[in-house]
């Protein structure tokens, strides 16, 4: 990046502790940057720990990045160690990102020094499945009756007319009141209209889930055609963005498209990695705010649990509601047993049967039922 | 970015943090900093923390210091604007219609509006500070609104025009962090992360509270309550347990009862939760014993 612009040179070290900061994923915008400039000619500086202060104000890190971002400091207006990358945990196996309409060789961190990294990938056993053609079960045709009905809603921000409701119409009420002659006879009310939350189903597909992977990809895409906002992702060694291919109206057409995209089935399970994958990328993050969350997973965790939790605790905050669904719970009684589970056990709203097709289908259709 | 003149007095974090003590809040210097910083440059302050840290006592000292007026706004899910903004007095705007008879009226006079928290701190911003309490409560469309709103500082009534700011309010957002909020909103505010304060600033923030408590009493509670907030609790003792849970030990220990069963027996003020209380029984008096000590 050139800039033709003159900054003064005091200036300068500052704005280049952002460029560093934004190398290093902390997203900062344009407004910040002037405000910390402003922040900093407001306190003087008179030393360094002013400065940190500004930085901390203006600039906002996520407190679970406090670390890095100090680290990040100390580098730039210390000049401390050589430099640490913020995004560790490099080893070579990196969950990859892939999506409709791109190479799927694209690294998840744009990022040149990663490049060399990244592609030299440990060779995962891509194997590309066939799906057979079983008949429609029954949970899958009372998912795409029910799921319009049923499906959790929110309220949206507009208001309609109603028998009963919260508010008053009072532009209605004046012009029936009109007719008879100023008399009111009737209030008309208003209520908020309800919208239908966004539902975002993330599916393990990796060796160990391999018995349901078929069943679960059916289930994705009758949900995907039942209603109107749903977000699918499957993951292993790779995160894969399936909705659209999910959206062509013939099951056998879309699944056999689905098959040719997704490039890990039956593979390892990097869990972990993938959700930090899902919520690295802005968009997809979005996709999470405010929805009903629901991953389909035995997590059987090859990473390391760690990640698993952050990225899990990560995505209740943003979730309206999280479910995880595991084949490994079969009744009320189940307690958690694989690592991964323990750790996200707490971060959870639902952790229960993923085990047959029906239970999934009760679960989604039972979502809009509960209150978060 | 004008740096305004509305803190009269107070030209440093320094100095406000000053300030802040003076009416009974103990500032460490990232807070300080960041309220200094925010008042100065006409941001809104953005407070994230643990409840029971003190964020919204923030907001509390910051009017006092200012001398204004604390508006609050309290968010929930579902929140929306007219619980926020303005709503229009309908049962007032019919009878009016019907006294008005064959005369004309104007039923979005003053009269008829019902002014919500937002549109006073508009009206008056330089007598009042804003606290939208909780805002990781509301759900995203409030926040969106609420993102126009800090940007402009001003808000459109339909039917009567628009009302702008004659100068940009002070305001103080908290948030549990019940869940992230958006990006967005975070980048216009000054933003402060109020962690759990350091033992000797406890110790000193329950004795300035409470001032029947010992010394003594006070760093007590403040190394069982730190031990505390390292266990799974569902709902670990903020600021304010601590200090009443001081105060109440004093009392009974005042009523006869001896020290480690004075604390013991007032638990229930710092322990809000009877699974929480369950889970910590059997290894109470090991903590207790080694507070006191």
């Amino acid at each position: 990046m050139s800039t033709d612009l003159q900054l003064p040179r005091a200036a300068r070290t500052f704005v280049s502790f952002v460029a560093l900061l934004r190398a290093n994923g902390f997203a900062v915008a344009p407004e910040q940057t002037t405000a910390f400039l402003a922040a900093i000619a407001l306190l003087g500086p008179r030393k360094l720990e002013d400065i940190r202060q500004s930085a901390l104000a203006t600039l906002a890190p996520p407190p679970e990045r406090r670390a890095t971002f100090d680290r990040l400091f100390d580098l730039h207006f210390r000049g401390s160690e050589a430099i640490e990358r913020a995004e560790d945990g490099e080893d070579d196996e990196t969950v990859r990102l892939q999506e409709e309409g791109r190479g799927d060789e694209e690294p998840l961190l744009a990022d040149d020094a990663n490049e060399s990294g990244l592609t030299a990938t440990r060779a995962e056993a891509l194997v590309e499945r066939r799906f057979a053609q079983l008949s429609t079960t029954d949970a899958l045709r009372r998912l795409a009756r029910e799921a319009p009905r049923r499906l959790p809603r929110r309220r949206g921000h507009r208001r309609m007319r109603a028998r009963r409701g919260p508010f008053a119409d009072l532009r209605r009420t004046l012009r029936d009141s009109v007719r008879s002659d100023g008399e009111i006879l009737r209030l008309g009310h208003m209520r908020r209209r309800q919208r239908p939350r966004k539902v975002l189903l993330l599916i393990d597909v990796s060796g160990s889930m391999k018995s349901r992977t078929e069943e679960n990809m059916k289930l994705a895409h009758a949900l995907v055609q039942a209603a109107p906002n749903v977000e699918v992702f499957t993951f292993g060694t790779r995160l894969t963005r399936v909705t659209r291919v999910l959206r062509l109206k013939r099951r056998e057409q879309a699944l056999s498209a689905a098959a040719h995209l997704v490039s890990d089935w039956d593979g390892g399970t990097r869990i972990g990695d993938a959700l930090q994958a899902f919520l690295a990328v802005p968009r997809f993050g979005g996709y999470a705010r405010g929805a009903a969350v629901i991953i389909v997973s035995d997590g059987l965790e090859r990473g390391e649990p760690d990640a698993l939790r952050d990225a899990v605790a990560k995505l209740s905050r943003r979730a309206w509601r999280l479910s995880w669904l595991t084949p490994l719970a079969t009744g009320p009684g189940f307690r958690p047993q694989t690592e991964a589970l323990v750790a996200i056990e707490r971060f959870v709203d639902d952790l229960v049967d993923g085990g047959s097709s029906a239970s999934i289908v009760a679960h989604v259709l039972a979502l809009g039922r509960r209150a978060a | 970015m004008a740096v305004r003149s509305n803190i009269v007095g107070i030209d440093s974090p320094e100095a406000l943090e000053k300030a802040l003590r003076a009416a009974y809040y103990l500032a460490d210097e990232g807070l300080a900093t960041a309220a200094y910083l925010g008042l100065a440059l006409g941001k809104p302050l953005l407070l994230e923390g643990a409840p029971g840290v003190g964020k919204t006592e923030a907001a509390k000292a910051i009017a006092a210091v200012l001398g204004r007026r604390l508006i609050r706004l309290q968010c929930y899910e579902g929140i929306d604007a007219s619980a926020a903004l303005y709503e229009w007095n309908y049962p007032r705007q019919m009878l009016a219609i019907r006294q008005a008879g064959d005369e004309s009226i104007d039923i979005y006079g003053e009269t008829f509006l019902i002014e919500r928290p937002m549109l006073a701190a508009l009206r008056a911003p330089d007598s009042t500070v804003l606290l939208i309490d909780e805002i990781d409560r509301a759900d995203q469309e409030f926040e969106a609104f609420l993102l126009e709103f800090l940007s402009d500082f001003q808000i459109s009534i339909p039917e009567r025009g628009t009302v702008r700011a004659a100068e940009r309010p002070v305001v103080v957002l908290t948030s549990n962090r019940t869940r992230d909020l958006h990006e967005a909103l975070r980048r216009r505010c000054v933003y402060h992360w109020i962690d759990y304060p350091s033992a000797e600033r406890e110790a000193r923030i329950i004795m300035m509270r409470a001032s029947s408590v010992a010394e003594a009493t006070a760093r007590a509670v403040v190394a069982a309550v730190e031990r505390l907030r390292r266990e799974p609790l569902s709902k670990a003792p903020g600021i304010a347990e601590a200090v009443d849970w001081a105060e109440a030990a004093t009392l009974l220990n005042k009523g006869g009862a001896r020290w480690p069963d004075a604390f013991k027996r007032s638990i229930g003020v710092a322990l809000k939760d009877e699974e929480d209380l369950h889970f910590i029984a059997p290894r109470l008096d090991a903590m207790l014993a080694e507070a006191t000590a």
